[in-house]
Parts: C-alpha cells; structure tokens; sequence
C-alpha cells in the first residue's frame, strides 16, 4: 500500500469511527430511557401521582414530591427572572467598559462553574441558619436561583447582543431616554432570547438535588406544602430516597418518578427549542 | 425628574450585577469561617496527612486523603471516558458530518445533556453495575468505576459540543489551504484544526475535569459511602460530594465538629473547581482572537 492509498484508508477508516462513537452515545441513551421506562412505565396511575408518601411501596405516591417541585419552579422564577435579566441589562447596554463590569465578568463566568453543593452549603449557612427560614421552600428557591442566576445573565446577554445597533440608534433619533430605549425596543426584541435561556435555567433548577438535601429538604415529607415556609420534599429528592433503598418495588417507584421528571425537563426543554427557532427564524435583522 | 429617574434605575440595575459578587464572596465567607472554626479542633496537617476519614464514628479521624483518592478516582474515569468520546464526536460532527446529520445529533446531544443528575445516578445503579459485574469479578455493589463511566457519559456532550465550537471557530481559509495541498479530511483535522482549536479543546477539557469533581448525585447514589484509601475501581469510595450528602442526610448537631467537616470538605472541592475555572478562563481569555 502506498502512502496516499494509506492515508485515504485511514481518513476513511476514521471517518466510521466517528460514525461509531456518536452512534453509541446516542445509543447509550437509548437503552437508558427504554430501560427506565419498561420498569416504570406500569407504575404511574392517577393514584401514584396523587398519593402522600408511604413505608409501603405500592401504596406511595408523589403528590407531595411533585407539588414540592412546583413550589419551588415557582418561587425560584419570581426570585431569579428579575435579578438576572436586570444584571444582563446592566452589563451589556450600561457598564459595558467599565472596570466594575469586566470583574463582574469574571466573576460570572467563575460562579457558572461553581459545583452545586457549594450552593447547598451557602444556602444553609446564610439562609436557613443566618436569615432564620429554616428548611422551608423559600431557603430552597433562594438558594437555587442564586445557583441559576449565572445562566440567566448570560443568557440575557447574549439576547441583547444580538440586537442590532440601528434599532437602538433610531430611538434614540426620536428623542427616547437610554432606558426608554431599552424597555420599549431592546427587550422586547430580543424577549424571545431570553425566555429560552429562562426556561432552560429553570429546567435546570427543577433536577438539581444535591443543594436541596445540603438545606435540609426532607425526604418525607406527609404532607402537601401550604405555604412558602413550609418543609418540603421536591422529585429528585423522592427519587434519590426511593432508589437509595435495597428493595427492588421502592426501585421501581423510582424509575416511575423518575419519568414525570424527565417528561417535564423535555417538555421545558422542547418549549425552550421551540421558542428558539421561531424567534430565529421570525426576525431576521 | 426624568433624568433622575433613569439614574435611580441604572442604580437598580448595577446593584442586581454586584449582587453576583456578593454571591462569589459570601460563598468565601462561609466556607473560611466555618473551615476556621472546624480547623481550631483539628490540625490542617491532620487533616491533609492523615489516610483515615472516620468523622462519623466514636474513634474520630480527619484525614482528607480518602476523601480525595475517591473523587480523582471517580473524576480520572470519567475524564478517561468522556475526552476520547468528546473529542472523536467533536471532530467527526466538525470535519466529517454532513450537516442535516449535524444538526440533528446536536439537539440529541443537548438532551444528554439535560437529563437530570439523580437520574443518571439511577443508570449506574441499576443498569452499568450489573452489567460489569457480569464479566468483571470483583466488582462491588457500590463502586468507583460505574459511578465514573456514567459520569463521563454524562460529561460528554459538555466535551464534545465546546470543542465543536472551538474547531467550527477555525477559518475556513485554513481548512482550503490544507485541503489544497492535497490533505485528507483526517490530516487536516488533526494538523491543522486540532491544533489551531487547541486552547478551546484544553479549556473543555478543564471544564469537564471541574464539573465532576463537583458532581454530587451519581457518586452518592453509586459510588457508595467507604471513604478507604484505595484506587481500585471495582471498589466503593467516597467523594468529597459524596460525604456532604451523607452528613446533611443525618442528623447531625449545628456547630458541631462533625457539623464543620462538610465546610472544610466543601472548602477542598471549592478550591479545586476555583482554580480550574480561573485556569480555563485564563486560556480561553488570552487565546480567543489568535484567528480573527
């Protein structure tokens, strides 16, 4: 073999190694939803989603799981949506040069990577303990938007960036304010962007447990939250304890509530792509 | 009055960016005053010499080497898995696929990527244990090496899809000068795209390395809870993570020694993820504009 035939046999030879290792990827995935769902799939009845937790595996349910998750999708957005689109804003349309926003910058990109758990433990010192909340729901929502505070930043940022200069310029020419400019022009153009970063931060938030059980989220929780200082359980935290235990009927309630989460986080992740590719394809500067 | 009031709302919009900074120092602030607190009781040369780790038990020993061997353990497999996985799906989807099939694996890859981390703490259990105990002896329920492949299933699409960028970032012109010389696809992937998207390969590899030290859900539901002094894979370890969930889980008394080792633990991982963030940034800061 000469060397051009070599080269091409490796070129192509390689070309079906990349064909193998994205096909197995996807594959892997694959076998994991079909796995989880044949053992779970027989599981969920309308009882399973409106059952208060049980010793027994057939009789438990995820009502108090599930209204715990909505809780804190809930309060986690209130808190979080505000604070991130207004740090955004200020970063890209205010302080763009200014020596304040470049260590903001830094330090954004570095809080983007800090693990979970560190969260779950900032949380428990400075708002379960310090601020006096306890384990309730409100500790856990102001602990996990800190966490996703980081991508909705970036999120909005990168949404502003994409707003193109002319549109700025001429409301400005008609007389508007820098912050009538934005509210009026700016954002609306580009709430598209933002929404999708929102929702896949949230999206986030909802799988997150590691924080949770740092605060203190309970486990067992027999009873369905009323109030934002109320004790809470949330999915991941049901799943986490159900598969946690030997017996193989407690795994199985697992792989159940482990589909309601995983529909929820695809139906907010497709909700998300969805957005993204209208509002592309919608405006084309 | 409308001048002030813009000032007023700029006003708003600064604070809620400084608030970022104050998020950055109060996880500090936490983590060194209990790390503090928890080191007036135990010696910082006990702590990083000592090779026991048994804080929960009546015979109380501080050691963090455990701790450690069982998080680099878990994080070398991962990273072993996930960078060939990465990078061979990077250049293939960059250089080889055509682009319908790109945009296709993409989304797919997004939604590995989305999968909650309890759930893949759920397939290391259930699914990967079983099947490496079915053809390797030795294996225990509990153990490293399935906790560490999932994870870098897991970290994969992170891998692959920052170094696709990196590569797709590469100008054209350098792809058609190679190709021109008569290059293959394969030789110009890897003299000339690989090594101009270097900077942007090795800050995803950081990035990854960073994420599973910090991964929690997969190691606490997988690897098991024995903080030993091992790097057998089939074994079960502890992680850094893995140990803040088994404390929080019990209960245990505020302000406590016991209460203060998840701080100086968190402290440990804190300064690991923290370096190679800013390491990653570095790279990616002084890099960036080498092309354009």
């Amino acid at each position: 073999m000469n060397s051009l035939k070599l080269n091409r046999f490796i070129d192509t030879a390689f070309k079906y190694v990349g064909i193998g290792f994205t096909s197995i990827s996807l594959i892997i995935l694959g076998i994991f939803l079909y796995n989880i769902i044949t053992e779970g799939i027989a599981r969920i009845d309308w009882d399973f989603l409106t059952s208060l937790p049980s010793r027994k595996a057939e009789k438990a349910g995820i009502l108090t799981a599930w209204t715990g998750t909505a809780w804190i999708l809930g309060l986690t957005a209130i808190i979080s949506i505000p604070l991130g689109i207004s740090a955004g804003v200020y970063l890209e349309e205010y302080g763009k040069k200014s020596r304040i926003a470049s260590i903001v910058e830094v330090n954004i990109a570095n809080l983007a990577g800090v693990p979970s758990i560190i969260y779950g433990l900032l949380g428990l010192e400075i708002f379960v303990r310090m601020m006096n909340m306890g384990s309730s729901i409100l500790a856990g929502s102001f602990t996990l938007a800190l966490l996703i505070l980081p991508v909705i930043i970036v999120a909005t940022r990168e949404a502003l960036k994409a707003v193109p200069k002319t549109l700025r310029e001429a409301s400005y020419g008609l007389g508007a304010s820098k912050w009538q400019t934005i509210w009026y022009q700016v954002l609306p153009a580009s709430a598209g962007g933002i929404l999708t970063g929102i929702i896949l931060a949230l999206s986030r938030a909802i799988g997150e447990t590691a924080p949770l059980i740092v605060i203190g989220a309970l486990a067992y929780v027999p009873f369905v939250p009323q109030s934002p200082m109320d004790e809470f359980t949330v999915l991941p935290m049901q799943i986490f304890n159900w598969i946690s235990r030997p017996q193989h009927e407690f795994q199985v309630n697992g792989a159940a509530a482990i589909i309601v989460l995983l529909a929820i986080t695809f139906v907010m992740n497709g909700i998300a792509v969805y957005l993204r590719n209208k509002w592309q394809s919608r405006i084309n500067w | 009055m409308k001048k002030y009031t813009e000032k007023v709302i700029e006003g708003g919009l600064a604070f809620s960016a400084l608030l970022t900074i104050l998020v950055t120092v109060g996880i500090i602030y936490v983590l060194f005053s209990e790390s503090l607190s928890f080191f007036s009781e135990v010696s910082l040369w006990d702590f990083l010499t000592d090779t026991e780790w048994t804080p929960l038990f009546t015979q109380k020993h501080y050691g963090i080497l455990p701790l450690l061997t069982g998080t680099l353990l878990t994080t070398g497999i991962a990273i072993a898995t996930a960078m060939p996985f990465g990078l061979i799906i990077a250049i293939y989807l960059s250089e080889y696929a055509p682009k319908g099939l790109r945009k296709r694996v993409k989304p797919m890859m997004e939604i590995l990527a989305a999968i909650p981390t309890v759930v893949y703490g759920f397939f290391a259990l259930t699914v990967v244990t079983p099947w490496l105990q079915s053809f390797i002896p030795g294996v225990d329920t509990f153990n490293a090496l399935s906790a560490g492949l999932v994870m870098g299933i897991m970290i994969t699409p992170m891998v692959s899809s920052l170094s696709e960028d990196a590569m797709f970032a590469v100008p054209k012109s350098l792809r058609e000068a190679s190709f021109g010389m008569g290059a293959t696809r394969f030789q110009t992937a890897f003299r000339v795209i690989v090594p101009a998207a270097s900077s942007g390969i090795l800050v995803s590899i950081i990035l990854a390395i960073a994420r599973a030290i910090g991964e929690t859900m997969v190691v606490a539901v997988a690897a098991g809870q024995q903080p030993v002094l091992t790097l057998d894979p089939r074994q079960g370890v502890e992680t850094i993570t893995a140990f803040i969930v088994q404390v929080s889980l019990g209960d245990v008394q505020h302000g406590s020694v016991e209460y203060r080792t998840i701080f100086a633990a968190g402290m440990t991982l804190f300064i690991f993820t923290f370096a190679l963030n800013h390491i990653s940034y570095f790279i990616k800061k002084k890099f960036q504009e080498k092309y354009e």
